[in-house]
């Protein structure tokens, strides 16, 4: 209608900067590359970008191989409010897929990010999220190389959507997947649960409560580096993150993928005053809540004390603790041990737990 | 938590199933009346640490449960209303009507909201004017003084744009339908500590008398339900058929007057069918006709809504006890929480699901 | 059925004309309405539902219910007449 302003005289996204012409080649250059570009010197461990010159905006990334097998991943990230303790969507997007990687024994070596933007959203958020996730992505030591940016109408989003994809370089002799879980291997949490869920439900409209609680929210890759080197080679068996469904979802799946039993001691699974508080206010379990920043481990019984204590003096894995075994008994099935003897079954939810008042 | 965690202490817990087992020469037959308790039973397995000779009956005191299909349909009409923000506990989301969820209702674009207070609703109501705010009334005597009060708050603000759509249920009418079953096992009540803790327990004291049971008014948690099993054993095994109260640390005899009042200020008796077991006489309360502009019912017509039962659903067997839900041949069958054929397979407190997710058919038919 | 969770009341203030309250629960408050509870001072417990509180924890009675096991215990040791009565006379719904 008028004559193209850069990006930063707008106070919103506007349809035009998902539109292919000058206000988007304004956001990427403006925004995104300037947000997300990098010394050289900052490409990851373990394999590396091509030269700056092939670097530059094109279409594609161009990344050398590396010796070895290549772990790739992708996630969609929507969270409601974008912004929440202890973090928000963008540092999700990084972290959510950087873990994923991490899951695998991979270094992250690039990452992607593909935003779908609704038309309105305020600019200040939007770089506020964009600052964030690169903040993030040098906690984690990798790099977004390559994006894509959409803008939806206003009505047809919720503000905004981030998918991000990672390719990261298994390092040698790193095989970890469900099918190598065996019974006699020991289950250990890295830290204590469901202070994600707990934080987001804090500020959703019409159940709000006031807690200190911050979301976990938070780079895995450092921590699992350290387990594979206190491990003895190929004793890290399985590693899962404790996203949506908390703990039981992920017990359950392994479960069920690796056909073994599970047996949990639910005195030891570690959970806080006020993740506790909230629960039981809102009529909400733990095992079931969600975390940003926590794994599972399914660890050889030779190494689990070694991997264990190596946890326990890494910034993330302070509240460690080792929650349970692998049994051959009930293939697929999880059991809590109760607090007075009998178990139960850890079962998985049919949706989303919704706070209740019975 | 203070308060809380001294209640789930292993060794107080321990002690107090030794002691039933040792107060408890012969079989009995004992209903937790109330939901909270099933779900707090079967969570910390408490009835794997009773002698065998000890059932524990579920009982039908989970509201979500017991509100029959008709209105959780009228629930789905008003959901489906443009100008209609409808409010709910979050129990409620997720059991059927004859068709479809509340969840479904969101999907297909209903304005449904979780709120973890009554007041939430009205303080929504409140904001905005343009829109009709519901709160779906559900609950036994502990939750009904809260939403009266929603009322007298709402009418206080004079808000215009509020309503209830009312399913309370009372709990002494449901015992008294559970002892008039000719199949009745039951031979001692634990009450509901919450409920009692509104009420107080002197309508308790008539149904001890009449059909000589014992009723005892009982906490929620490990060593509250323990307690209330062995004082129920004690009465049994002594003869006695008494109204007793082990949560005293919130029951008093009187009740809450201030709660007894608002209660009755807003709602009056009426008869209610409930989910699975038909209708009881002066089970439920509806609001007076003196707040009928806060009636969702009479707001909106929805008399023309009408539903029946899953015929499959033996549901209301469940309730009173009659049967137990691994008994029931649709259980984990055709009858999930996934897809439930009804309420107690998909609250969080009722028996089915209780089972569905603690125990096994394996593990259930030991007991 | 009732979720109920015991909270201590940190703050009390009237709004809309009604006696509200902050309760904490361990490192999570929550707003609750104190209509029912008139008589509750800040430090007490409270027992919470759905926003409201219902009754005022009773501190002597929650500290004496911890050891109520011991107690009927030892009140069945004090009357060795508290045998099982005949069979005929025991309870039975009556339905």
């Amino acid at each position: 209608m008028q004559c193209p302003v850069p990006f930063s005289q707008h106070s919103t996204v506007q349809l035009a900067h998902g539109g292919g012409g000058r206000l988007m080649r304004e956001l990427i250059e403006g925004l995104f590359r300037a947000a997300f570009a990098g010394p050289d010197d900052r490409s990851p461990r373990g394999g590396r970008l091509a030269a700056p010159a092939r670097t530059a905006a094109h279409d594609s990334t161009v990344i050398e191989p590396s010796a070895g097998p290549l772990a790739f991943t992708t996630d969609s990230f929507v969270v409601s409010p974008l912004f929440f303790p202890g973090g928000d969507i963008g540092r999700l997007a990084v972290f959510g897929t950087v873990n994923d990687l991490a899951m695998a024994g991979a270094e992250p070596l690039a990452l992607s990010a593909a935003f779908i933007i609704e038309e309105g959203f305020a600019f200040e958020s939007l770089r506020r999220v964009v600052d964030s996730m690169a903040r993030a992505a040098s906690e984690a030591g990798v790099r977004i190389v390559t994006g894509d940016t959409k803008v939806v109408d206003r009505g047809k989003g919720d503000g905004l959507f981030i998918t991000t994809s990672g390719v990261g370089r298994v390092p040698p002799g790193v095989d970890i997947r469900p099918g190598r879980v065996a019974p006699g291997d020991q289950v250990i949490v890295s830290g204590d649960l469901g202070r994600h869920g707990l934080a987001i439900m804090s500020v959703r409209q019409g159940l709000e409560f006031e807690t200190g609680l911050q979301s976990d929210c938070a780079a895995l890759n450092g921590l699992v580096a350290a387990m594979l080197a206190a491990a003895e080679p190929d004793d890290v068996h399985c590693l899962r993150d404790l996203t949506r469904g908390g703990l039981a979802a992920a017990a359950n799946e392994i479960a069920q993928d690796a056909a073994v039993g599970m047996a949990l001691r639910e005195t030891e699974i570690p959970v806080c005053t006020a993740v506790q508080a909230a629960c039981e206010l809102l009529g909400l379990d733990p095992l079931y809540a969600a975390n940003e920043g926590r794994l599972m481990a399914l660890v050889a019984q030779r190494s689990a004390q070694a991997v264990f204590q190596a946890m326990k003096s890494h910034p993330l894995g302070r509240d460690a603790a080792i929650i349970g075994e692998v049994s051959v008994e009930q293939p697929g099935v999880v059991e809590l041990l109760g607090p007075y003897g009998p178990g139960r079954i850890l079962d998985l939810l049919s949706g989303e737990q919704m706070p209740r008042i019975c | 938590m203070k308060y809380l965690s001294e209640y789930r202490d292993a060794d107080q817990v321990r002690r107090a199933a030794e002691a039933i087992r040792a107060a408890a020469t012969r079989p009995w037959c004992i209903m937790e009346v109330c939901g909270g308790q099933t779900h707090s039973i079967l969570r910390f397995a408490l009835d794997r640490m009773l002698p065998e000779s000890l059932t524990l009956i579920h009982g039908p005191g989970c509201p979500v449960c017991v509100t029959p299909v008709e209105v959780l349909d009228r629930a789905m009409a008003l959901a489906a209303r443009p100008e209609v923000v409808f409010c709910s506990f979050g129990d409620m989301l997720r059991v059927p009507g004859s068709h479809c969820d509340l969840f479904a209702m969101k999907s297909a674009g209903g304005d449904v909201r979780v709120v973890y207070s009554p007041m939430d609703a009205v303080e929504l109501a409140r904001r905005n004017t343009d829109r009709h705010v519901v709160f779906f009334a559900v609950g036994f005597e502990t939750t009904a003084p809260t939403n009266a009060l929603a009322v007298l708050h709402a009418a206080r603000l004079g808000l215009k744009n509020f309503s209830l759509l009312t399913a309370h249920v009372l709990v002494p009418p449901a015992i008294r339908a559970v002892l008039a079953s000719p199949r009745c096992r039951v031979q001692a009540f634990l009450a509901a500590g919450h409920v009692c803790t509104i009420t107080g327990t002197s309508e308790y004291a008539p149904i001890a008398a009449e059909h000589r049971v014992p009723i005892v008014a009982t906490g929620f948690e490990p060593l509250d339900i323990l307690q209330g099993i062995l004082m129920c054993v004690r009465q049994l095994e002594s003869g006695r058929s008494e109204v007793e109260i082990q949560y005293t640390r919130s029951v008093r005899p009187e009740g809450n007057p201030a709660a007894l009042r608002a209660m009755a200020e807003v709602f009056e008796p009426v008869s209610r069918p409930w989910r699975g077991i038909g209708v009881i006489p002066d089970s439920g309360l509806a609001l007076r006709p003196a707040f009928a502009e806060f009636d969702a019912e009479r707001r909106f017509d929805l008399s023309g809504i009408t539903a029946n039962e899953s015929p499959e659903c033996r549901a209301g067997e469940v309730l009173q006890g009659l049967i137990r839900p691994h008994q029931c041949p649709a259980f984990a069958q055709r009858c999930t929480p996934q897809h439930p054929l009804g309420a107690p397979m998909v609250s969080a407190e009722g028996a089915c699901a209780a089972y569905y997710r603690y125990r096994r058919p394996s593990q259930a038919s030991t007991d | 059925m009732c979720l109920g969770i015991p909270g201590q009341l940190v703050e009390r203030y009237t709004r809309d004309e009604l006696p509200m309250g902050k309760v904490d629960f361990g490192d999570v408050r929550k707003e609750v309405c104190l209509a029912y509870t008139p008589e509750v001072e800040v430090g007490q417990y409270v027992l919470v539902h759905v926003g409201f509180a219902l009754s005022v924890v009773d501190a002597e009675e929650a500290e004496q219910m911890r050891t109520l096991v011991e107690q009927i215990e030892a009140a069945a040791d004090a009357e060795p007449g508290s045998a099982p009565p005949p069979s005929d006379a025991g309870p039975k719904p009556d339905g």
